[in-house]
């Protein structure tokens, strides 16, 4: 099985605070680790390639120092790794996220099978999976909790949503997002640290893209774009209540209302 | 195209103005100040630098044409026709951005059987409800439901799509987002419209400590997804309203993929680890008989129950049920704390819940250090009246 999981660097916290006054993020925002999701993702390619032979290839996108995470996953056993990175990439938002990563699975080669994690600890959104799923035409399942089984021209999974546990039986070529907990992902080893230090990375820009068009990849190929950022109301609150159960008790409602937590009956 | 332009001769202090990104995208080579891939152009180096030392510039975007697209089309999920509460929750919100702008809200239903769900939908003051019937849709399956939400948004033209960020909406809306090649926020916690019906959209960004706010000015439709219990629900109207408007689609356009072998219904574990609302028991509880008043209190509200250490000491509970240091920690939307002093142990299982009350008769008990709504009064007068007071309201 030909196997590329996408992965992602991120920062190493995500305490981040906005100064009120200057507007100024109050942190250091250098990508520094491999999104712990990911990890899931590696561990599931892993399984798969140890079970029916093939390759695994990373694939990401960000800055030059972003290659450390492809370095990770050699260590974790990935056989090949892609970085595209090219400052036409940057500021992309989830559309031009996932054109240039699909641009970058399509030149990188031909694949049976694409595992995402389940999202990013930075972002958040869960959505670059099925995007490019989207722009490689390709049909796409996440919340995937487990491998069912697999043959030369498919992949049987187990989704979870909330009320029901689904079989579904996906056509190569495909994408899979997986959950958190499909496996318990296996420790970098050292070993194979030392053994790949010097394996290559295939490095793409732009112009090694088939469509290498700047309008279609970072800010510019982004519709998305972001107004301003301001800090949350600040969750300090912090009220003392006295009085009778009576009052007490109507008061404590009260804001359960409020706050949605009991239905309003009108 | 958008870019930084760097005025290095306006820059005094070159170290200091690099250090202004906080993604570490900016760097100093040959007296040229560089944006690296790293940059995210939030345009902080503009706004915090000196003046006129980054500028950012823009041409003109091709824009659509925005009056061809109109209404607030809102994805009605449901399973086997049991509609998800939060479609309400967006038609009501799509309703109150609809008349802000004199827009009509759309309301789109996908599936087999499901004349029902339709007609349900006519209460909630939507304008048009486009059904989808047919026994190939019966199962949620990405690719071809993508195929009918094309087909819909082809037909209909709307301005902005609202879906809910259930486990199907978050598979489906990015589909449907990048097929149309448009832009998507997942997850928006505020919604408004501008009077040129560019869609504002705000939602917590980087871990939920700062708020961005995002619109999508030269694409449409413009797609955002809404937590369940984000938005306000609409009230049922007696009278349905809304017309239906049955759509058919050509056989091709439902070719998959994908096949759904087994779907089973899944026994309901319910874990304090993920649930949204915790009432939690303390000392202050008496006897084991009163866990039966906290229970269904509890249950009034639809949350789990969850003790202190020493209950489980006592054989009260199940350790599962345990939040502290020693036990489970818990993040809900939000606990109850009853007769809790709150040493720790406890508070650091819990304290990250979003909303903590705590009732407690001591008003010096360490709980209160932690609580957002500190109720100082005892739980054997005050839960009774809440209780009584939940089920009168549920009647009703």
């Amino acid at each position: 099985m030909r196997i590329t999981v996408c992965i992602k660097q991120v920062p190493d916290t995500n305490k981040v605070e906005v100064d009120p006054v200057t507007g100024v993020l109050k942190r250091s925002g250098v990508d520094s680790k491999m999104n712990p999701y990911d990890l899931y993702a590696v561990e599931t390619a892993m399984r798969l390639k140890e079970q029916s032979g093939g390759s695994v290839c990373v694939i990401t996108m960000g800055p030059p120092q972003a290659e450390a995470v492809i370095k990770e996953a050699y260590s974790l056993g990935a056989d090949t790794g892609v970085l595209l990175t090219d400052r036409a990439f940057a500021g992309a938002d989830v559309l031009a996220t996932s054109r240039a990563i699909s641009a970058g699975i399509k030149k990188s080669g031909d694949f049976d099978l694409i595992i995402c994690g389940k999202q990013s600890t930075d972002g958040d959104t869960a959505q670059v999976g099925p995007e490019i799923s989207e722009w490689l035409n390709i049909p796409s399942v996440t919340n995937v909790k487990s491998i069912t089984s697999f043959d030369e021209t498919s992949i049987t999974v187990e989704r979870e949503t909330p009320s029901s546990v689904e079989t579904l039986r996906l056509e190569f070529p495909c994408l899979i997002s997986v959950d958190k907990d499909i496996y318990i992902p296996r420790l970098p080893s050292y070993l194979r640290k030392k053994a790949t230090a010097d394996r290559e990375i295939l490095r793409l820009g732009i112009n090694d893209l088939e469509d290498s068009d700047e309008k279609h990849y970072g800010l510019n190929g982004s519709p998305t774009q972001v107004q301003r950022i301001f800090p949350p109301e600040s969750n300090s609150t912090r009220e003392i209540w006295t009085g009778d159960g009576q009052q007490l008790s109507e008061k404590i409602i009260g804001k359960l209302k409020e706050l949605k937590f009991v239905r309003e009956v009108k | 195209m958008p870019k930084l332009i760097f005025n290095e001769n306006k820059i005094d202090n070159m170290e200091s103005f690099l250090k202004i990104c906080p993604f570490g995208a900016l760097s100093c080579e040959n007296g040229r100040v560089v944006a690296s891939a790293a940059c995210k152009m939030c345009k902080l180096c503009v706004k915090n630098g000196p003046e006129g030392a980054a500028v950012f510039s823009e041409e003109e975007k091709i824009s659509v044409d925005k009056s061809l697209w109109s209404g607030i089309a809102v994805y009605a999920d449901h399973e086997n026709g049991k509609i998800h509460p939060v479609t309400y929750e967006l038609i009501g919100k799509a309703r109150e951005l609809a008349s802000k702008t004199g827009q009509k809200v759309y309301c789109l239903i996908i599936g087999d059987n499901i004349e029902a769900a339709a007609e349900e939908l006519r209460h909630y003051n939507a304008d048009e409800i486009y059904v989808y019937d047919r026994p190939e849709l019966k199962n949620y399956l990405s690719d071809i439901y993508t195929a009918v939400f094309e087909d819909f948004i082809n037909s209909v033209k709307p301005c902005a799509v609202l879906v809910g960020a259930t486990a199907e909406g978050r598979e489906l809306a990015p589909r449907v987002a990048a097929r149309f090649r448009t832009g998507l926020t997942a997850d928006c916690t505020i919604l408004d419209m501008d009077k040129n019906t560019d869609l504002i959209q705000i939602r917590p960004a980087f871990g939920g400590n700062i708020m961005a706010q995002i619109i999508t000015p030269n694409n449409r439709p413009q797609l955002a997804t809404v937590r369940y219990k984000v938005m306000n629900a609409p009230e049922r109207q007696e009278t349905a309203s809304g017309r239906i408007i049955n759509c058919s689609i050509k056989q091709e356009q439902l070719l998959t993929k994908t096949k759904l072998l087994t779907s089973q219904p899944k026994a309901s574990v319910k874990t304090i680890e993920n649930a949204e609302i915790i009432v939690a028991a303390g000392r202050g509880v008496k006897s084991k008989d009163d866990i039966e008043m906290l229970r269904s209190f509890a249950e009034l509200l639809g949350g789990e129950l969850a003790c202190t250490r020493p209950l489980v000491e006592a054989g009260w509970f199940d350790a599962r049920h345990q939040i502290g240091l020693s036990g489970r920690t818990v993040r809900p939307k939000l606990i109850i704390a009853c007769g809790i002093s709150g040493a720790v142990q406890f508070t650091a299982g819990m304290n990250n819940s979003d909303c903590i009350i705590a009732i407690n008769k001591d008003e010096k008990a360490p709980i209160f250090k932690t609580a957002n709504f500190c109720v100082i009064g005892d739980i054997y007068d005050i839960l009774p009246k809440m209780i009584q007071k939940l089920k009168n309201s549920e009647r009703s």
